[in-house]
């Protein structure tokens, strides 16, 4: 099977997060899409078991090498960047409608996984766009996936708001994965030494054929240009003393004073 | 249908999913009349449920193909209706289906979506939306840089539940399915349904556990309460990857996103990823005995 991890690279969930003049810097290293490890995982456990090979793919600027560094050393067989100075500013759809070219350059792929978002923008949307770009079986939410390649159909549970949707589909397919799916690997030591000599290729719009009218800031429907904190939280914390008894007691009379109970 | 504004209107097995309500709430704010799409098998009934919340006109779709949601027979019947009409917004829920959809719908009209959103208002006919980005550290203020289907999808409980109006009244108009069943590749084979529990992120109270209730056995006063103050029951991760509840309840940043009323945090810290999901909570009461927990930074209350 020909796979491809669709990946991104974002701030640590721990970093702390600024933004001045409306820059956002961070004060870690950006890593791997959490939610991306669970989509790494799987498509080398699909890898591990039908054969074939795991191609991970990422958008983003050249320093997003590390992520797919990440990637090669859990186990991918390739990974490509998608990186180009047109490319900057591209919203979600933008960011599917590359990564669909990209799928097509590759060729016969059978697989698409994708994370349940990215960290940053925490959209969700690319999964979907990119299945409804390719014209391919759209499964997102998949805690469970078992592929039949020679038939060509898939088996998946979904996890829903109400509970878990078993569905089954066609191959080719986008697979969007949710944490449950699997327990995400850590890179091995031999894993590590490939990834550090690995060549990662590095494709342009020229690359993907990509329509100038569709990418970066000039294809996006949607723009964001003023990013700033939240409101910090009025009013300080009231520590309410006493027994367990009576803290709980003047507790439940604040809440109510307060008409929150 | 001429109104300006839609709202999708999401129903599983019949019951109207109350993030949809909030979606007509806000439309109405928006001004001018609201049209609402309703999909499903044997679901007619619920028109007049949606026009007492504040549509004045139901565009009903009634067919197999559209028991379950499912993206494909969805979208392509959404994306037709918005291309017959053209209205200028789409509002649905920020739910799994609310997310499939709009993303589908986005590339079959050739627009975008502004996802999660917790602030809306119209300048000039344009949307100019809230919406929160990493993981609600920060705000950023979002709108469409081109014309078209604004397409937007609401947060769950970011918006007031509109008091429903039995005395409203409305059209109802059926329309028929895009797709036939053999055009569509994903089938339903079967589900798995929690019973009898409240959804955390519909849940106006929340009480949670962390590492600080000690053990799976220090769920239980957490449930009960829960369960006595008709809330659901939350965790941190710490407390879920200790295998004391499932993940399922876990809040936070690789958790659910939660806007309860009330979210009371049992031995929580109040790492940043645990707030990541629960910031926006309207009250936090923190239970904890270390008073320099950051958890005491968001808290109204402290014990
Ligand atoms: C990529 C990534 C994603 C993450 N995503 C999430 C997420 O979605 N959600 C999440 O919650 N975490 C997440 N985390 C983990 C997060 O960093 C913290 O580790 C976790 O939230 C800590 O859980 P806790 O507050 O229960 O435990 P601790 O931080 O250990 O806090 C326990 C608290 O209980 C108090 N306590 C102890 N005994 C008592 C007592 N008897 N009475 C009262 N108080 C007591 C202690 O003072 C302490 O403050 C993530 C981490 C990473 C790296
Ligand atoms: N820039 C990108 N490069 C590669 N994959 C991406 C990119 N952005 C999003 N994805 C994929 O789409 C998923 C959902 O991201 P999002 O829709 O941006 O929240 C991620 O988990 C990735 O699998």
């Amino acid at each position: 099977m020909n796979i491809v991890a669709c990946v991104k690279q974002t701030p640590d969930s721990a970093a702390k997060i600024t933004v001045e003049n409306g820059k956002v810097t961070w004060d870690a290293a950006p890593v791997l899409n959490p939610w991306d490890e669970y989509t790494v995982e799987e498509a080398i456990r699909l890898k591990e078991k039908h054969g074939g090979k795991v191609t991970a793919l990422c958008l983003g600027p050249e320093t997003a090498k590390e992520a797919l560094k990440t990637c090669i050393a859990m186990g991918c067989d390739e990974a490509i960047l998608l990186s180009d100075p047109a490319f900057e500013g591209s919203d979600a759809l933008a960011t599917a409608y590359l990564l669909a070219q990209a799928i097509r350059k590759l060729g016969a792929v059978d697989l698409v996984l994708c994370g349940k978002q990215a960290i940053d923008g925490d959209t969700g949307l690319v999964p979907m766009a990119l299945a409804r770009l390719l014209g391919w079986s759209p499964i997102s939410y998949t805690m469970y996936l078992e592929v039949d390649p020679v038939a060509r159909t898939l088996k998946a549970t979904r996890l829903l708001e109400q509970g878990k949707q078993m569905v089954t589909a066609k191959l080719p397919a986008v697979i969007g994965t949710v944490k449950e799916i699997n327990e995400p690997r850590y890179p091995s030591f031999m894993g590590i030494r490939k990834a550090s000599k690995a060549n990662i290729p590095i494709w342009g719009a020229a690359d993907v054929g990509a329509d100038p009218a569709k990418v970066g800031i000039a294809g996006s429907a949607t723009k964001w240009p003023t990013i700033y904190p939240p409101p910090t939280r009025e009013g300080t914390v009231e520590i309410i003393e006493g027994t367990p008894e009576e803290a709980a007691a003047k507790l439940v009379d604040r809440l109510i004073a307060d008409k929150v109970i | 249908m001429t109104n300006k504004i839609w709202v999708f209107i999401e129903q599983f097995k019949g019951a109207i999913q109350p993030a949809s309500l909030e979606a007509l709430g806000a439309a109405r704010t928006l001004g001018g009349g609201v049209t609402a799409l309703l999909l499903g098998q044997g679901i007619g009934a619920l028109a007049q449920t949606v026009i007492a919340h504040g549509a004045d006109e139901v565009l009903v779709a009634d067919d197999a193909t559209l028991a379950d949601f499912r993206v494909e027979p969805y979208a392509a019947l959404v994306a037709k209706l918005a291309q017959e009409h053209k209205p200028a917004i789409l509002l649905a829920a920020a739910t799994t289906a609310g997310r499939d959809l709009s993303a589908t719908v986005a590339v079959e009209l050739n627009t975008g979506v502004i996802a999660d959103v917790i602030g809306l208002k119209l300048v000039d006919g344009k949307v100019q939306a809230v919406k929160p980005v990493y993981a609600g550290k920060l705000l950023s203020d979002v709108t469409f840089a081109k014309d078209g289907l604004q397409l937007v999808t609401l947060r769950p409980r970011a918006f007031p539940k509109p008091e429903p109006d039995p005395a409203r009244t409305g059209i109802v108009t059926n329309v028929a399915p895009m797709l036939a069943e053999d055009a569509i590749s994903v089938k339903v084979v079967d589900y798995a349904i929690e019973q009898g529990q409240v959804s955390l992120t519909d849940a106006k109270i929340i009480v949670s556990g962390g590492r600080g209730v000690g053990g799976p056995e220090g769920f239980a006063p957490i449930r009960e309460l829960a369960q006595t103050l008709g809330g659901a029951v939350g965790a941190s991760r710490a407390a879920v990857d200790a295998g004391w509840i499932p993940y399922a309840h876990q809040v936070g940043q690789t958790g659910k996103t939660v806007s309860p009323d009330l979210y009371i945090a049992v031995g929580i810290s109040g790492s940043i990823q645990h707030q990541a999901g629960m910031r926006s909570s309207k009250t936090i009461v923190a239970i904890n005995k270390d008073p320099e927990a950051p958890i005491f930074k968001l808290a109204r209350y402290g014990i």
